[in-house]
């Protein structure tokens, strides 16, 4: 389980990093088939973060290696690797807290007008098109402000749904998604699941990081457990939660 | 008199509001505590005046001044384009600092602390723009010409890249945005605006020396975009009249000269203060400094 199969998308490839003497991840190889949801699960500071980070080159790697369609990104630059298909979202929201819902949406496409030579000729209201896009995306994700709001005045709920949105508008071949369910109602939670369900169902490929077992557990094809910086295992749902290393990692023995 | 006084003001009003809009695109609109903009201001002045006294014909000599700002802009953003706040600060002012040193030490270009005399009037398609009125009518076309550009750029989506740049740089880059490109060219373009600022003033004022393009000139700049309001073009205009109007007052009070120059940046620091206690985000801003 968890090799290289012709359908992975994403292969992380005995990868390491510290942060001095922290040994945030260690030799750790995991990977991502097509058109599936793969969760990533582990107890607080197991490395799922820093392996988010490793993957969309916001952090350089010491080791190993990172093969995502075919090729290897590993410490290309953020924006190289993003325009090649992989969207993401954070743990800790990041939005654009002077822009509205609308322009935080918009800037997930690109636009011919973000050449600076050919930024005199453009403003920034959106196509027809595109603005229907933005209000299907909006709706998707149940979000029920007003497009003009600025995200700053958004509750921490509204805001994840409206960094969701901005990640669902890209061209994506890979949609990574850090704890989208923290901090959110049970409402949106259930939402939420139905949501993912859906994309999948649409040939969407989902790489979860997640702490809610149940949700994570309900909608993954495969889980990954990370623990102390290594892959402890990877299996169905239905596997992993029977595991006992997998419950004395989160245990603590 | 107090025409020819008038209009004295009017044209500083222009050129500060040039140099004013085009420093709030990097600090405004990309986040960047860009404190060199009095630099390039000074490097557009130069080249503008030197060209000219050497005999190149005004036009090309502004545009060359804007060209060189512009290209100085983009040599300072390619070591500093992924320095962050503070560090982007000091590295941008040690840049001015640098700069400042050049015009008074290289002497055999630039006549060091004596400055350049004599600078011509502007001269083009024939015409001569030697009186003041005319002068101010020359300087408001360009400023207008300069603001509606900046202002295009900046309404554009281009604009807001700038701005998504500004408000996080991380996400910006994750949803495919190349963010130093952005930042570089943001510069270059406030550099390149600034460049002809200088050369507006070097032909207005016909004299140059580098105590012009000192670092006390960087907190007029800061707080007349600061009290306009940062993010807005319009603020960077309305900062840049209140704060050349106002201290005007100082010179019919008397003080001898040696004074008012000193109570003029203490008036300035003193209003940046002031609107950075009450009203952070300036007169019609929309971002703070060092917000995110
Ligand atoms: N930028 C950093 N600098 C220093 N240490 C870091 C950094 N990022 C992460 N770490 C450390 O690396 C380890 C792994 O952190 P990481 O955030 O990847 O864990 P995680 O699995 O996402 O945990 P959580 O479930 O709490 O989000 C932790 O010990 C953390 O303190
Ligand atoms: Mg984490």
């Amino acid at each position: 389980m968890n090799t290289k199969q012709p359908d992975t998308i994403l292969e992380f490839n005995n990868v390491s990093k510290h942060f001095g003497g922290v040994k945030a991840v260690r030799n750790c190889s995991f990977y991502v088939k097509k058109g599936q949801i793969t969760g990533l699960i582990g107890p607080n500071g197991a490395g799922k973060t820093t392996a988010f980070n490793l993957i969309t080159g916001l952090l350089k790697t010491n080791s190993g290696n990172i093969i995502f369609m075919n090729e290897d990104i590993t410490d290309k630059p953020t924006h190289y690797i993003a325009n090649k298909g992989l969207a993401r979202t954070f743990q800790k929201v990041r939005l654009f807290d002077n822009l509205t819902i609308e322009e935080n949406l918009l800037l997930a496409k690109h636009h011919p007008g973000e050449n600076f030579f050919k930024s005199f000729f453009f403003t920034r209201k959106p196509s027809k098109s595109l603005l229907k896009k933005v209000k299907q995306v909006v709706n998707l994700v149940g979000l029920t402000k007003p497009l003009s709001t600025l995200t700053s005045e958004l509750s921490y709920g509204q805001k994840r749904l409206v960094e969701l949105a901005r990640a669902l508008m890209m061209d994506y071949k890979l949609l990574m998604l850090d704890e989208p369910t923290a901090g959110v109602n049970p409402f949106i939670r259930k939402r939420l699941k139905v949501l993912l369900r859906k994309l999948r169902s649409q040939g969407k490929t989902i790489l979860l990081i997640e702490h809610d077992m149940d949700f994570v557990m309900s909608l993954s094809d495969e889980v990954i457990v990370l623990d102390a910086g290594k892959k402890l295992m990877a299996d169905k749902p239905g596997k992993v939660r029977k595991n006992k290393k997998v419950l004395e990692a989160y245990l603590g023995k | 008199m107090i025409e020819a006084y008038l209009i004295h003001i009017l044209i500083l009003i222009c050129i500060y509001i040039v140099l004013a809009v085009s420093l709030d695109l990097t600090v405004g609109f990309a986040g960047m505590l860009n404190m060199g903009h009095v630099a390039f201001f000074g490097i557009g002045a130069y080249t503008s005046a030197l060209l000219t006294l050497g005999g190149t014909p005004f036009l090309p000599a502004l545009i060359a001044g804007a060209i060189m700002a512009g290209i100085a802009g983009f040599v300072l953003s390619l070591p500093t384009t992924k320095l962050k706040g503070d560090y982007l600060a000091v590295a941008t002012l040690g840049f001015a600092f640098i700069i400042e040193s050049v015009l008074k030490n290289w002497v055999s270009l630039t006549r060091g602390p004596l400055g350049l005399p004599g600078i011509p009037r502007p001269e083009f398609f024939g015409i001569t723009v030697s009186s003041q009125l005319g002068y101010l009518i020359f300087s408001a076309v360009v400023m207008a010409i300069c603001v509606f550009l900046i202002v295009r750029v900046e309404k554009s989506p281009f604009g807001r890249m700038l701005e998504a740049t500004r408000d996080d740089e991380v996400a910006a880059s994750t949803l495919g945005k190349d963010v130093y490109k952005t930042k570089a060219i943001a510069l270059t373009v406030s550099a390149f605006f600034a460049g002809i600022a200088g050369s507006l003033y070097a032909h207005y004022i016909s004299f140059i020396d580098p105590t012009t393009f000192s670092l006390l000139e960087v907190i007029l700049l800061f707080s007349i975009i600061i009290v306009g309001g940062l993010g807005s073009s319009k603020g960077a205009i309305v900062g840049a009249i209140i704060l050349l109007i106002l201290p005007e007052p100082l010179r019919f009070l008397g003080f001898p000269s040696s004074i008012v120059g000193p109570a003029r940046q203490i008036l300035y620091a003193l209003i940046l203060l002031l609107i950075l206690y009450f009203r952070p985000k300036g007169i019609f801003g929309r971002v703070e400094l060092g917000e995110s």
